[in-house]
């Protein structure tokens, strides 16, 4: 966890959606090489804060900085949006919950993975295409299956494919939506050592959004507990699971099975 | 806090810890109040008291696993004494790579990951390459009797004794200057009990300072160069 | 019937207006496509209707128009734009690429290299190159306008990836003057090379989707590929059986139900130029 500061800041982040609050008061700061776990019920305002966190969604309040690797901080929504989705195409990832929502499933496995590459400029297909099966090694995915459709990958398989896809222009940091959701309970394991293992190695700061504390005991080095759009809780992972202070916390850690 | 003498490593003052369980009518659990102790560089001090005192709860707070309800923990980090009950999760991680090693009473397993990246995880998070950790994690797994075969394997299959085998080695892996260990030989057989016990010696030998909890009395009086009687503590208090 | 009755070139001066300044901003913009109030004309869509209503905005009594279909002037949508404008404007007609000085083309772009200070009108069923991977208008606008064009490229890799070539032959996208990448209507992909900085005015009409986009003269036009699969165009190992061209785009022509097949150029006019060339020299 080196730099020069964080690499994600929120001040006083807020958003409505008309006359409903979707979340409000966010203060954050995740620095280089950190995982941070975002759990909560549904309707807690998990997902929209992580898109406003993510660039998919403009936040009535309060700023979002991101610092970049010349260790500037850069104001998210003071940025054109051409910066902000150069940005996403390169800096940042966002792993979606629905493998369809973060591929293109009438696209081969290895055309998703070096979509990214060719939105940055790439131009050589054996390229391209190298790097594309190197990647679905590194998620264990069968490089034989470079040019079938993600329609015929399996739930975890797809999920691993958008990881690679995501992470194949190296980006700094990696946003995600229950990573795991919708998966078998094996699968989900599977999914979860990768990730860990993918974290380590790239030294990559993460969001993850999940109401599965499993997911962010293994993962997150931090959490943060909201309800109805507030944080009523934050802190070190294992302390805020193992000592729960907020009765919204203590329900939910008393909960688990 | 008062200065401390350049060899103390770790300083509690006036350290309170209860548990408010909202969804229990908001009771309150005190379970420890005023507590203050002191351990130097290379001193062992085992906490006694029977069961419920609060034993774990205070090695648990001295790792920012649970927060102080009232208190100082200066902990000495870097050089300078810090104040765990006051830093930022940010700097608790730190001063966890760094400064205080933590062997749990059980192994928290990880689904599908092998005895030996579970060594050296710690070691790589320190700064060490990927192949030296794993030499080092294999020195240590060598050293405490598990056989080769088993380092590829996820220890959610292991027996009790070879889990927490496994768990001392990940906590001595990275020669922190505190260590705090909770019940580190309760499962385990005579050879390994004595293997443990060398590697503590060692410890002390290097200046690390443990706080520790030891049922078995035999283990207690090797090590320890100290008791620290919670409860009379708390009478005193 | 005479246009007697009907403004010059059928549609109103007001529209006319409308149109140029679409045309004005569609060339300041090269490739960018400019949306426009589409008039009913009287022919039904998917036959013109957008390169009607830009060459009806262009045209000038002194203007000499030539209608192409597929390359050839004598099929039945090019025979009867042709008619049109000769009785909504009066204007002389002409079935030589170089005396024309507008041509109004439907998939093809004639063989004979056009000069400065002609234009070239193209039909567009689809003016949007990002059509099939995007269906929302909205999305692919904000595509074109941030340049967001690694989604083509995916369009290109997956057919080497399955047919180890590029295997779209017509339609086949640009990049206009290094930023909107442009469906240049779909003409083989043999003329793509044509458009490149070609001294002639390029504009381009759909009017079902309402849209006008330019190449203005001189514009670089670059066809998408990758380095180690560049753009290629069509070759045949036949010649024209006609002029014997060996250099123009051919049809192939199914002579009887043994199979007999006979290759002849595309551009009606072209072949004709050259047969008559070969008589004079005989």
């Amino acid at each position: 966890m080196t730099g020069s500061g964080p690499i994600l800041t929120a001040e006083g982040l807020g958003h409505d959606f008309g006359r409903r609050m979707a979340f409000t008061a966010v203060d954050l700061a995740l620095w280089p090489g950190e995982v941070l776990g975002i759990v909560g019920e549904s309707g807690a305002g998990k997902t929209t804060l992580l898109r406003g966190l993510s660039a998919q969604l403009t936040p009535c309040r309060g700023r979002v900085l991101y610092g970049d690797r010349q260790g500037r901080q850069i104001d998210l929504y003071a940025q054109s949006e051409a910066e902000r989705r150069l940005l996403l195409r390169t800096d940042w990832g966002i792993v979606h919950q629905n493998a369809a929502d973060g591929l293109r499933m009438n696209v081969s496995a290895g055309g998703n993975v070096g979509e990214r590459l060719m939105a940055v400029g790439e131009r050589h297909y054996g390229q391209i295409r190298a790097r594309a099966a190197d990647w679905l090694a590194r998620v264990d995915l069968d490089v034989g299956r470079l040019d079938e459709l993600p329609s015929s990958f399996s739930g975890g398989m797809q999920q691993r494919l958008q990881i690679a896809r995501t992470l194949v222009t190296a980006p700094r940091l990696v946003f995600m939506d229950e990573p795991t959701g919708g998966l078998d309970v094996s699968v989900q394991a599977r999914l979860l050592d990768l990730l860990r293992r993918l974290v380590g190695q790239y030294g990559l700061a993460a969001v993850v959004v999940t109401h599965d504390l499993h997911v962010v005991r293994l993962l997150a080095h931090r959490l943060m507990v909201m309800k109805g759009g507030l944080v009523v809780e934050s802190g070190l992972t294992d302390q805020v699971l193992d000592d729960p202070q907020h009765p919204y916390t203590q329900l939910l850690v008393s909960s688990v099975l | 806090m008062e200065q401390p003498s350049a060899d103390t490593m770790i300083a509690i003052e006036g350290l309170a810890k209860r548990f408010v369980l909202h969804h229990q009518g908001g009771a309150e659990i005190p379970v420890l109040a005023g507590l203050d102790l002191t351990v130097r560089a290379g001193e062992c001090v085992a906490l006694v008291g029977p069961s419920g005192v609060g034993k774990s709860t205070i090695l648990r707070c001295l790792y920012g696993n649970y927060l102080a309800s009232a208190g100082h923990l200066w902990l000495r980090h870097d050089g300078r004494m810090v104040d765990l009950a006051a830093l930022e999760p940010q700097a608790v991680l730190a001063l966890r790579r760094q400064t205080i090693g933590y062997v749990s009473q059980f192994l928290r397993v990880v689904p599908r990951v092998p005895a030996l990246d579970i060594v050296a995880e710690p070691l790589i998070a320190d700064g060490l390459d990927e192949a030296a950790a794993r030499r080092r994690a294999a020195d240590l797994l060598s050293r405490l009797r598990i056989p080769p075969a088993l380092w590829p394997l996820a220890p959610a299959t292991f027996s009790g004794g070879e889990q927490q085998r496994v768990n001392i080695a990940r906590g001595f892996a990275v020669a922190q200057p505190i260590l705090l260990l909770d019940e580190p030989t309760a499962a385990l057989d005579d050879g390994n009990r004595r293997t443990v016990v060398a590697m503590i010696g060692e410890r002390k030998q290097a200046g690390t300072a443990i706080v520790g909890i030891f049922h078995d009395e035999a283990v207690r009086d090797q090590v320890a160069d100290r008791l620290f009687d919670i409860a009379a503590a708390r009478q005193a208090a | 019937m005479t246009g007697a009755d009907y403004n010059f070139a059928y549609l109103d001066e007001q529209t006319k207006r409308m149109i140029r300044r679409a045309i004005l901003k569609a060339v300041a913009i090269p490739g960018y496509q400019v949306p426009f109030a589409a008039r009913e004309m009287p022919l039904p869509y998917g036959w013109g209707t957008g390169g009607i209503q830009v060459t009806a905005a262009v045209i000038g009594p002194d203007d000499v128009l030539k209608v192409i279909d597929q390359g050839a002037d004598d099929t039945t949508n090019a025979v009867s734009i042709r008619r049109f404008f000769r009785r909504m404007a009066g204007v002389a007609t002409t079935e030589h690429t170089a005396e024309a000085t507008i041509i109004q083309t439907r998939h093809r772009i004639p063989e004979t290299p056009l000069a400065a200070g002609q234009i070239l009108v193209y039909q567009v069923p689809i003016p949007e190159p990002l059509r099939w991977l995007e269906p929302r208008d909205t999305e692919t606008r904000r595509m074109h306008a941030l340049r967001d064009y690694g989604a083509m490229q995916v369009n290109l890799y997956e057919d080497i990836a399955r047919h180890g070539a590029i295997a779209k032959s017509y339609d086949y996208p640009v990049l206009v003057n290094g930023h909107y990448i442009m469906s240049p209507s779909p003409i083989p992909k043999f003329d793509n090379p044509k458009m490149d900085r070609s001294p002639a005015l390029q504009l381009f009409g759909a009017g079902r989707e309402r849209r006008i986009y330019a190449v203005p003269p001189h514009t670089p036009v670059r066809s998408l590929d990758f380095d180690d699969y560049p753009f290629t165009v069509q070759r045949w190992d036949e010649c024209c059986a006609l002029c014997g061209a060996t250099d123009s785009f051919l049809d192939e022509m199914i002579m009887d139900d043994r199979g007999s097949r006979l290759f002849i150029c595309s551009d009606s006019d072209y072949c004709r130029g050259r047969q008559g060339a070969g008589e004079a020299a005989e």
